[in-house]
């Protein structure tokens, strides 16, 4: 008993070396960009003493996207690793699932439909969303239909792991479709500014969008670790949950509704970021092993740590031209994807 | 009586399962479910657990009606064991932590842990406590999942062929300790099994099964040539080696 304790705490001390990674590159990405700021100035402005041009590139500029970057990569990973749980289904994510696109669509038609918000065509603020909470909103309910259909074929139609990322693909093409549509009728320059708005880029958060995303993911988070004991149960297997007391039905629509939450406003100010959901959690799993009392905390910080490394390489590889983040995450997630199709088949 | 199934029904939405079971065991039973494959036992365990819902029929744990108790609270009056399991990334220790999560509200206490620990000294498993599940043998997990039931501290246990996919060592050293738990927890136990001869060494209340209505039920009486021959459609006989009986087919 004495051993597992000293184990138990020792997965504690992994979390807090995640801890301490984030904020080392947090502060190696304030001091990284185009405008060229010693630690010195940096701190300066953090403790409000800092130049004009500073204080504006600080605290409009890179705060509030370091921030997001935080809070969208823990955000999606939990979601991916409730997802994986829910669905017992390792390639769950809100990416693969076509959940991520589902949401894009909600935002889309949100934007461009109901007008909530005006698409300018130039460069990173291309979009100008004026009501971020119908945007979210709407991103939610599609992203929340997409779970559902999911959820349906994995519990009544018993389909394999395989065939649900498949019905994923489906659904993300669906809904890619649905967006073309809405942005075929949309004028000329807002289309461009549409597509563009589609691939994930954290430089859109300002302080209100960090705000919403904070307080989303907080309230995902809170639930996740009430129900994190479900989730364990789970993992041994449906029937074997029940028997534990688990409310199978229950848990697994609270999760998909708490993941698609956050995917939705993760999407609806920041675009789509692929499959740090899906290799935040299960470099965690590696590491921590399968117990969601350490892995939803850990999954958190894993995905922050990863999205705000790839954002941080994205907006400094070729300087000054800020790469998409959404593609620099899928440069790392895509060859796991694989692997992990991989290795599935090899097991059988 | 610890259980009592009093006119239990199940169909799914094709075909019928179970139709009119009638039967009760008291503390310190070991009921052996015996049939083909298909006639009805796995069924029958997760109805009485209401993994599944009987159309027909009512459950009574200790005079209970489980149909009135919530999830949580019928987890704590039964334990069950699967018949099959997730290799799951956790230590044993772990795994059988989850035997306490009817109990725990936010995190385990100290109490729950001397439980845990307890029934890893049941099932000889101190010195797996750290291993991680998924590296371990057949017979091993199987004693994990035992282990994570008994940390349910339940009245009744139901067992989905324990012994399944285990070497000849394991399959006894598991009914033995099977038994073994009945008696010294003053348990009971519904356990579904293939092997009738093992069936016939370690438990003293067995029922055939036949497509889903009990053929027979009973003491050793009902073990007879003719009862197992009709439920298995197989000529067998039974002999005595010494004073333990062996089924054969003939």
């Amino acid at each position: 008993m004495d051993n597992y304790r000293r184990y138990t705490a020792n997965k504690g001390l992994a979390t807090l070396a995640l801890v301490l990674l984030i904020g080392i590159v947090a502060m190696i990405a304030l001091n990284a960009g185009s405008m060229d700021l010693n630690p010195h100035q940096v701190i300066r402005s953090i403790i409000g003493k800092g130049a004009d041009v500073a204080d504006i590139v600080i605290w409009q500029i890179r705060l509030p996207r370091i921030l997001a970057a935080i809070i969208a990569g823990a955000g999606l990973s939990v979601a991916g690793c409730v997802m994986q749980n829910n669905l017992r289904n390792p390639l769950a994510s809100p990416s693969t699932l076509g959940i991520a696109n589902a949401a894009a669509f909600g935002a889309n038609m949100a934007i461009i439909v109901f007008g909530a918000g005006s698409i300018r065509s130039t460069g990173a603020d291309a979009v100008n969303i004026s009501n971020p909470y119908s945007v979210a909103f709407s991103a939610f309910i599609w992203a929340m239909a997409a779970a559902l259909i999911i959820l349906l074929l994995a519990r009544t139609r018993g389909f394999s792991p395989e065939a649900i990322v498949l019905a994923g693909v489906a659904l993300s093409s669906l809904f890619s479709a649905g967006t073309i549509l809405i942005q075929y009728f949309a004028q000329d320059v807002q289309v461009a500014a549409a597509v563009f708005w589609t691939f994930g880029d954290l430089g859109r958060a300002a302080w209100n969008e960090v705000l919403i995303l904070s307080l989303i993911v907080a309230s995902a988070l809170i639930y996740f670790m009430l129900r994190r004991w479900d989730y364990n149960a789970l993992d041994s297997g449906e029937e074997t949950a029940k028997s534990l007391g688990v409310n199978v039905e229950r848990v697994r629509l609270g999760g998909m509704m708490a993941s698609s939450l956050i995917t939705g406003a993760a999407v609806s100010f920041l675009g789509i970021i692929g499959f740090i959901g899906l290799v935040a959690p299960h470099m965690m799993r590696r590491v921590l092993g399968g117990d969601h009392r350490q892995l939803i905390p850990a999954s958190a910080l894993a995905g922050a740590l990863l999205l705000l490394v790839s954002d941080t390489v994205a907006r400094t590889i070729i300087a000054p031209v800020v790469l998409p983040v959404g593609a620099i995450t899928s440069f790392f997630g895509a060859p796991l994807f694989l692997y992990l199709l991989a290795r599935g088949y090899e097991q059988k | 009586m610890i259980l009592t199934v009093e006119g239990l029904e199940f169909e799914y939405p094709s075909r019928p399962v179970l139709k009119d079971i009638n039967f009760s065991i008291a503390n310190g039973d070991f009921l052996a479910v015996l049939g083909i494959n298909g006639a009805g036992k796995s069924t029958l365990l997760k109805c009485i657990n209401r993994i599944l819902q009987p159309q027909v029929g009512t459950v009574l744990i200790r005079g209970d009606d489980a149909s009135r108790l919530s999830r949580r609270e019928l987890a704590k009056r039964i334990g069950y064991v699967a018949q099959h399991h997730e290799r799951t990334r956790t230590t044993v220790f772990d795994a059988v932590l989850l035997g306490r999560k009817p109990y725990i509200q936010w995190e385990a206490s100290t109490k729950d842990m001397e439980i845990v620990q307890e029934a890893l000294t049941t099932l000889g498993l101190d010195s797996y406590a750290l291993r991680y599940v998924d590296e371990l043998s057949g017979g091993e997990r199987q004693k994990v999942v035992i282990a994570r039931a008994l940390a349910q501290q339940p009245q009744l246990l139901l067992l989905d062929e324990p012994t399944h996919s285990l070497d000849l060592k394991n399959q006894f050293d598991v009914s033995r300790l099977i038994k073994r738990i009945i008696k010294e927890e003053q348990l009971a136990a519904v356990v579904a099994m293939h092997d009738l001869n093992l069936a016939m060494r370690f438990a003293n209340r067995f029922m055939l099964l036949k497509d889903g209505v009990i053929f027979a039920a009973g003491g050793f009486e009902v073990m007879t040539q003719e009862n197992i021959e009709s439920v298995y459609s197989l000529p067998v006989k039974i002999k005595q080696f010494g004073d333990i009986p062996v089924v054969i087919p003939a």
